[in-house]
């Protein structure tokens, strides 16, 4: 009966005229302050998402990777990368002292400790990195990383920015 | 109880009305999705132990859908075992959609219905979330309702059953939450270097007395405060709980409070890193039905303060949290030489030193319920656990790159897995991960790994390769050789291929499985010895 309800209030929901992409999930700052994902997107931007871990081995190579390209890509495209730790409260505590002592002084670091965000963007394993317009519209996405895959992101980067 | 009948028409219904919202009208409403699955085909390999099951495969699927709209969204999961892959429960069997809801957000006020994952502070009462590979989800099937009145000020309540399997436990939980961001509430403070963040929440759970020999409290309630000070660099945050007598399988139907404390203190700038941690557990399992056990129907999340390894030595002999009691600490410190300096080189260089501890409470018996009984700073004397690693990460110059790792590890391995008679492990470990890029897009990763131990099975020594072709191509073969077991010097040969195009994974690998345990934040799953074929894909969209 309860499932009948939601159905019914399903065709309500999807006759109703709202449009809106960005996804609106609260996630934190390294500060620990609550960021809504809104917030991330400004429009115009093109905005790369990377959700990693730090016991995660290949997201940290990709996050090497990232650091080394992002202050180039930024100033051709004009993207944005926010990088979001899925850390739960077991190491959350360890992104901050982790990111800097690893010396990633280019990307914007946040926290979903109970992995909201990520399930919000359907992300089944880290390392996962989508590229979404400034608007939440997803462009392109990629699931592990491999050397070389950075390569692949710019060339997506490059062809949707100049559209 | 199944309730699959309705589920299905309810799957039917979002299906066909979010169709005919996307292309009848365009009205930008979206669905996005995952889905997963993993599959082994199992071989009879007696020298490891592994037997075939009756049905002879093992398949696990998952499939998610979300469709959002505006301020709305609805979702729902298909869970199909069929039959569930090895290791994991055998009540999970059959086919469902066990996790559906609906949610409406707007001007700081959020309300969901159906299935939710959440978390208070970090997680000490409550935290409910799912973790595919340990076999877990305990969302909560109930109602939440999320507030945002004033600028810094967020509330959450909840109240609902606990997800067991493809059914909901017996008892009740409810909840309440708040968070208070000091420095955004009083605009004085805006400025401030000094940022303050207090936090409060209680849960209570409800179940039905129905033990004829005991009167067992029904409701039991729990609080617990947090406070995190932000100071440039420096982060301090801590949460103490506290939980009212909670007669239980767990504590043996003692009538004694718990509690639980846990502080982080970090400091970091450019390069440099400080992490320090301690936690302290005394009779803080807590579930929704008193006389659960395993992973079930666990209401809190108790994490475990250790480091998560994942290369495969390093992870033999993972450390699984004792909700009954312990007290531990766990110290890091990164540092990245900058390239240039003596010992950063022209690429830099990084250091990370960790060390970890968890002992026993120091405890003393007593006549009543209570059982025992514990000094609050006191340390006891059996040790649970300690791992003292080094990592140094090196890149060479742009062909090749370098990690090496060393671990110690003390692993009492009667406690951690509930035992008896197998002591205390005492075991060092060397890795070297090494990488070489033939192309910009093609590489080489080779991993050894050496395990040294008197106890247990011995001494392992492992190899991986792996190629990869980015973004689409991998294969990779690795064996683990227990050179040291006296019985029985055993090797656990594997290879994988996979594809990737996009958000689609395809793998394909087979080999043989050796028999350990899966652990994801404290939470541990055993898995037995298996052989076969095994497939995995996965995809999102």
């Amino acid at each position: 009966m309860k499932n009948l309800l939601l159905a019914i209030f399903l065709i309500l929901v999807s006759n109703s005229g709202f449009s809106q992409n960005i996804p609106n999930v609260q996630i934190k700052s390294l500060e620990n302050k609550i960021v809504n994902t809104q917030d991330l997107f400004d429009g115009e931007s093109l905005i790369i998402l990377s959700f990693w871990a730090t016991w995660c081995k290949p997201c940290i190579k990709e996050l090497d990777a990232y650091n080394e390209n992002i202050i180039d890509w930024a100033e051709e495209t004009g993207v944005k990368l926010y990088a979001i730790s899925i850390d739960n409260a077991r190491s959350m505590s360890r992104v901050a002292p982790f990111v800097n002592g690893r010396g990633w002084e280019d990307i914007e670091f946040y926290l979903d400790p109970n992995e909201d965000f990520k399930r919000t963007m359907n992300v089944i394993n880290v390392p996962h990195t989508l590229l979404l317009d400034g608007n939440g519209k997803i462009l392109w996405q990629h699931t592990s990383y491999a050397d070389g895959d950075e390569y692949e992101l710019y060339d997506v980067i490059k062809e949707k920015s100049s559209k | 109880m199944r309730r699959n009948l309705l589920e299905k028409l309810f799957v039917i219904c979002l299906i066909v009305f979010t169709n005919a919202g996307l292309f009848a009208q365009n009205n930008e409403g979206q669905i996005h999705g995952n889905f997963q699955v993993d599959a082994q085909i199992y071989r009879q390999d007696s020298a490891i132990g592994a037997d075939v099951p009756p049905e002879k495969m093992g398949l696990n699927t998952y499939a998610n859908f979300t469709f959002t709209k505006g301020d709305f969204s609805a979702g729902l999961r298909y869970e199909g075992y069929m039959n569930a892959l090895l290791g994991y429960d055998e009540q999970y069997d059959g086919v469902g959609v066990p996790y559906r809801y609906i949610s409406y957000q707007n001007d700081g006020l959020s309300i969901t219905v159906g299935n939710f994952y959440e978390q208070f502070g970090n997680g000490l009462l409550f935290r409910s979330y799912e973790d595919k590979s340990l076999g877990y989800d305990n969302a909560i099937d109930g109602l939440r309702v999320k507030f945002n009145p004033y600028k810094g000020v967020y509330l959450k309540g909840f109240t609902g059953k606990q997800r067991s399997y493809f059914d909901v436990g017996p008892g009740i939980v409810r909840g309440v939450d708040g968070e208070f961001f000091i420095n955004d509430i009083f605009s004085a403070l805006s400025e401030n270097k000094t940022q303050v963040i207090l936090g409060g929440s209680f849960v209570s759970k409800y179940q039905k007395d129905e033990d004829p020999r005991f009167k067992l409290p029904e409701n039991v309630g729990s609080f617990a405060g947090r406070a995190s000070l932000v100071h440039g660099g420096f982060n301090l945050s801590g949460e103490y709980a506290y939980k009212y007598p909670d007669p239980s399988a767990d504590n043996g139907y003692n009538i004694k409070f718990g509690d639980a404390l846990l502080i982080n203190a970090t400091y970091s700038q450019k390069g440099l890193g400080i992490y320090l941690s301690m936690k302290r557990v005394d009779n803080m399992n807590f579930r929704s039905d008193r006389n659960a056990s395993l992973n079930n129907l666990q209401i809190n999340f108790i994490p475990a303060i250790t480091t998560n390894h994942t290369y495969s030595l390093a992870a033999m002999y993972p450390y699984a949290t004792q909700p009954n009691g312990e007290i531990g600490f766990h110290g890091e410190i990164t540092k990245n030489f900058a390239r240039g300096s003596t010992l950063g080189g022209k690429y830099g260089t990084n250091v990370a030193l960790n060390f970890s501890r968890v002992n026993s409470l120091k405890t003393t018996p007593t006549v009543d319920g209570t059982g025992y009984e514990s000094e609050y700073f006191a340390i006891g004397d059996e040790i649970y656990f300690q791992d003292i690693n080094v990592k140094i990460h090196k890149k060479i110059n742009s062909k090749w790159k370098t990690d090496i790792s060393y671990l110690n590890i003390i692993y009492n391995k009667d406690v951690v897995q509930g035992l008896a008679g197998y002591g205390t492990i005492n075991a060092n470990v060397a890795i070297a991960d090494v990488s070489y890029k033939f192309k910009p897009r093609h590489s080489l990763r080779v991993e050894i790994q050496a395990l040294f131990t008197e106890q247990d099975n011995g001494d392992w020594a492992m190899g991986l390769m792996e190629y990869t072709i980015a973004p689409k191509w991998f294969i990779n073969v690795s064996d683990q050789y227990n050179y040291g077991n006296s019985d029985d010097k055993l090797h656990y040969f594997n290879v994988a291929a996979g594809y990737k195009k996009g958000a689609n994974r395809f793998q394909l690998g087979y080999g043989r499985q050796r028999e350990g345990i899966v652990c994801i934040g404290g939470v541990c799953r055993n898995v037995p010895a298996s052989s076969g074929f095994n497939i995995s894909i996965t995809s999102s969209f």
